[in-house]
């Protein structure tokens, strides 16, 4: 289980995170929405430790991220598979290399044989071509690159998956696919996912809570039925600006 | 007046907060490089790729140096030589002049700005493109995967390509000095062994492997800490470049001090 308690977050002057509380229990997929710049991406590197709160709790399977030893947030985030908004490939290694460095057993990681077969299923998962694995990430278009982010993501078996933005920037066709992806790879793996987007559609596809992110709070957590029907002036409007942007492509 | 008398010491205290605070990361890196070590497995390999590179990499440049360097000093001592001293104090004079000084220092700057601005602009756009929290978030070291290695293959590799660069600039001297003054081969070699002493050679690579570090270690801090996108990968280019020079003009004038005049 993933919960966080009061967490607040500032940089210099900008206070991005006013006191966060939500919770995703085992086996949910809870999207994170909000709009751009509102902290969801430092929400979520708060998961794992990348970033370190200014004050609340952040819990993983019940340890205290923000006061694990080093070796020990080493070991938690074995546990946890994270995708990052560009992939943040290693663009010196190909992809296999790439794939295999997400194999946290160091032993797993040094046998070859079995790296070769874990890298091909991760990437028969993400649906990828076995060709693939031979391609440096400068020779991938977008959409492959956040595949590739994903198989690396999930090489290690993690518990936990947290994506960051896994459909920006893509076309609305890759979006679809990447947001089914998602959706399969969380039935077939069972993890527990926190899916970062400011994509509403995509996020009630996917997820079984959402949760909304704004002016460092989260204000509202539930299914997606509960936020279609919230009343909260800022879930409306969140979702009004979101349908209209819709309406003014389709237008 | 009384802006500017507030203005100084608000100035100066900025300064030494900026410089504690980078003396403290620093120091927090060097801890986070010392646990680092014990991952062997995973620094060795990468250690020898970079050695290869940054070696390979720099020797034309460091054989173009040094020829230069050996050249010019053999000209300049025939423009200054004064007939009255024996001509074997020209294998002295070149030999010292370069083992001592030009080989280490002229290849250390240049490196500086060679591997120096690789290394910067290598962890930097790691930085910028989360690639480096993408190790972390492996569960991986940064200090282990990326940094120790390039920091051991500067500090071994610059005494290799001093030791090169200090036999083709005495090489170079000793060629083209016959070629401007009346010296014998054997007046050189009897000059450059007369006052020989081989704590010039350990001196010499000494001062290359501290500059080594020194561009290592700060060049890879500068990455590391890289902040702001593409403009942020340029500013700590630029700053790794200028502060490993500065500081290996000062290890420089400390080594001389500490270990030529104690």
């Amino acid at each position: 289980m993933i919960e966080l308690k009061g967490v607040r977050k500032r940089f210099g002057e900008q206070v991005v995170l006013d006191g966060v509380d939500f919770v995703v229990r085992e086996g949910e997929t809870l999207a994170l929405l909000g709009p751009s710049g509102t902290g969801k991406s430092v929400l979520l590197k708060h998961i794992n430790g990348l970033i370190r709160p200014d004050a609340g709790k952040v819990m993983v399977d019940d340890q205290l991220v923000t006061s694990l030893k080093r070796h020990e947030l080493a070991e938690l985030r074995t546990h946890i598979g994270y995708v990052f908004q560009n992939g943040a490939l290693f663009d010196s290694m190909n992809v296999f290399e790439n794939v295999r460095l997400g194999l946290s057993d160091e032993n797993k990681f040094n046998d070859m044989a079995y790296a070769e077969a874990r890298v091909a299923e991760c990437l028969k998962l993400v649906n990828l071509a076995p060709e693939t694995a031979e391609k440096l990430p400068a020779q991938l278009s977008g959409g492959m690159r956040k595949r590739v982010g994903i198989a690396r993501a999930i090489a290690g078996a993690p518990k936990y998956l947290l994506y960051d933005e896994p459909t920006s920037g893509l076309d609305p066709v890759n979006a679809n696919v990447i947001d089914a992806l998602v959706k399969r790879l969380d039935k077939e793996l069972g993890v527990t996912s926190v899916m970062v987007t400011h994509d509403v559609r995509g996020a009630f596809n996917v997820a079984d809570k959402v949760a909304l992110l704004s002016e460092g709070k989260i204000v509202l957590q539930g299914t997606p039925e509960e936020f279609r029907e919230s009343t909260d002036p800022k879930v409306k409007a969140f979702l009004e600006r979101d349908f209209e942007s819709d309406n003014s492509f389709a237008a | 007046m009384e802006s500017s008398v507030i203005r100084l010491p608000r100035f100066v205290g900025r300064l030494s907060l900026g410089f504690l605070a980078h003396f403290g990361r620093i120091s927090l890196l060097v801890v986070e490089l010392v646990r680092g070590l014990a991952e062997v497995r995973i620094w060795v390999p990468r250690m020898f790729t970079e050695a290869a590179t940054v070696g390979l990499g720099s020797l034309p440049i460091v054989v173009l140096i040094a020829a230069f360097a050996g050249t010019v000093t053999a000209l300049q001592a025939g423009y200054q030589w004064q007939s009255s001293l024996p001509v074997y104090v020209l294998g002295t004079l070149i030999t010292n002049t370069i083992v001592l000084e030009l080989g280490p220092v002229l290849i250390g700057l240049v490196l500086a700005g060679r591997i120096g601005a690789r290394y910067a602009a290598e962890l930097g756009t790691m930085r910028v493109t989360e690639q480096i929290d993408a190790l972390e978030s492996l569960g991986r070291s940064p200090a282990s995967h990326l940094i120790i290695p390039r920091v051991l293959a500067s500090t071994l590799m610059l005494p290799i390509l001093v030791i090169i660069a200090d036999v083709i600039a005495v090489g170079a001297g000793w060629y083209f000095v016959k070629q401007v003054l009346p010296i014998t081969n054997s007046d050189f070699a009897y000059g450059a062994r007369y006052y020989w002493r081989p704590f010039d050679a350990y001196y010499s690579v000494i001062k290359a492997m501290s500059f080594g570090l020194a561009i290592g270690l700060l060049s890879c801090y500068m990455g590391f800490n890289t902040q702001q996108g593409a403009e942020g990968v340029g500013k700590s280019t630029t700053a790794a470049i200028v502060t490993s020079s500065v500081v290996i003009l000062l290890l420089n004038t400390l080594l001389a001090k500490i270990l030529l005049n104690p």
